[in-house]
């Protein structure tokens, strides 16, 4: 019978020990990879700049005698071409809705030309050559109160929109 | 263990070796090009013209680059071809076919940041066609099939540092090209040998 119980005793003072031992081992790991996963996560977020300087995308431009009829005037910083018709004004997207690639502006044969796979649009945007599959996306444009004409990239508007001058 | 009875096959077994001798050309050469290369937008074009036509032995460096990061490019897919073809990814070496596979995407991602770096039209463009590529990935891209990420969040706002290609982009494919991924692919390439040093060497006759 003394026996049993000084077994059982010593069986339970492994049993803490080893609890110890392991709890101790499985902490350690705990703080490692507690330490090593907000590293990963911290490095993830911190690659997501909070302050980018790039132009805004809503940009006055000139008033509407500054540009002649049927011209098209490339915008390259902005990305956008402007396009004067008779009745008023378009601004297209200017990235090539292809892979991304600006086209480019061919005055002879009235189209714009995608350098890069040879994407092909009309003056309206309308693909009709090559790989892109979609027309050139139309910006929203306004007058702001000193007539000079607004452009807002972050508003598309359909194909028939034209502002009126 | 023999998998394949033909003797001619065995030069195929230096494609892993020619592809470690070109990586170790590449990265000889490619800090030679940093002492005179600097990633900025005003100056990084300017810098690779001297490096070509003004610095001695500048174009000779620069070929050497670009030529053995041209041919690791193709050597790293042959070799992957031949342990296919010779069923050399078989127990015990199924964690060096995924070894071998980060390898092989870390390569192509060595070739596109480089590509970037004399930030000539070409390379200008090449990574606007490459970055409108991952915006239309699934899941990570802004508007490929099932996104989920708005397009200040996704895959290529991080790997530009913006929605546009510019000095960010520029900063963070050089820090890619000449530091991460590079460490990344030494790191690998250890366990890589030591894979094969535990399988018991390779697999078929040498
Ligand atoms: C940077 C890329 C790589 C380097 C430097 C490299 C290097 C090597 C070297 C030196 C060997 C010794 C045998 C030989 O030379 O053929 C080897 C074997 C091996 N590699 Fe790669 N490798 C690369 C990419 C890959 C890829 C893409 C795969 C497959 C997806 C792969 C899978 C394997 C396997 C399974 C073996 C063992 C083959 C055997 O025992 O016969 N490696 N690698
Ligand atoms: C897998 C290995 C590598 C590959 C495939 C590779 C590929 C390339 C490519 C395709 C270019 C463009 C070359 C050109 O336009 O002439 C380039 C440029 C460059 N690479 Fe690498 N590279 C590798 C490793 C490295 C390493 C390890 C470093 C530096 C630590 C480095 C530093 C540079 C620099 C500074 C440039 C810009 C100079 C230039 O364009 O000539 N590269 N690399
Ligand atoms: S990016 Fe314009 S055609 Fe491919």
């Amino acid at each position: 019978m003394g026996e049993t119980v000084a077994k059982a005793e010593k069986v339970v003072k492994t049993t803490r020990r080893e609890a110890l031992r392991k709890g101790l081992f499985w902490g350690c790991w705990g703080i490692f990879i507690g330490f090593a996963g907000m590293l990963g996560i911290s490095i993830v977020r911190y690659a997501y700049p909070r302050i980018v300087w790039e132009p805004s995308s809503t940009f006055k431009i000139g008033k509407p005698d500054d540009y002649a009829v049927g011209s098209v005037t490339v915008m390259g910083d902005r990305r956008v071409f402007l396009i004067r018709t008779e009745g008023g004004f378009y601004a297209l997207s200017a990235i090539c809705t292809h892979l991304g690639c600006q086209p480019i502006w061919e005055q002879d044969n009235q189209v714009f030309m995608c350098p890069c796979h040879g994407g092909k649009f009309y003056k309206d945007g309308i693909n009709f050559a090559g790989p892109p599959p979609r027309p050139l996306p139309r910006f929203l444009m306004t007058f702001a109160p000193d007539g000079r004409m607004m452009v807002d990239k972050a508003k598309e508007v359909g194909l028939d929109f034209i502002l009126k001058v | 263990m023999k998998w394949v009875p033909l003797g001619l096959v065995r030069y195929t077994f230096c494609l892993g070796g020619l592809s470690v001798f070109f990586f170790l050309l590449c990265i000889l050469t490619g800090p030679f090009l940093m002492m005179y290369y600097i990633p900025s937008v005003d100056r990084a074009w300017a810098d690779v013209q001297d490096l070509s036509n003004v610095v001695p032995f500048g174009r000779f460096l620069r070929n050497l680059h670009r030529w053995s990061g041209t041919l690791m490019v193709i050597c790293v897919p042959v070799h992957m071809l031949r342990v296919f073809l010779q069923g050399a990814y078989k127990p015990p070496r199924q964690l060096n076919w995924l070894v071998g596979v980060t390898l092989l995407l870390l390569t192509y991602l060595m070739a596109f940041t480089g590509y970037l770096l004399p930030w000539d039209n070409e390379a200008y463009w090449a990574a606007t066609v490459g970055m409108t590529m991952g915006e239309n990935s699934p899941i990570v891209g802004s508007k490929g099939p099932f996104s989920i990420l708005s397009q200040d969040k996704d895959i290529a706002y991080i790997l530009r540092g913006g929605t546009m290609l510019g000095q960010p982009s520029l900063t963070r494919f050089f820090f890619a090209h000449c530091v991460a991924i590079p460490g990344a692919m030494a790191g690998l390439m250890g366990l890589h040998f030591f894979n094969i040093h535990k399988a018991g060497g390779m697999s078929g006759p040498l």
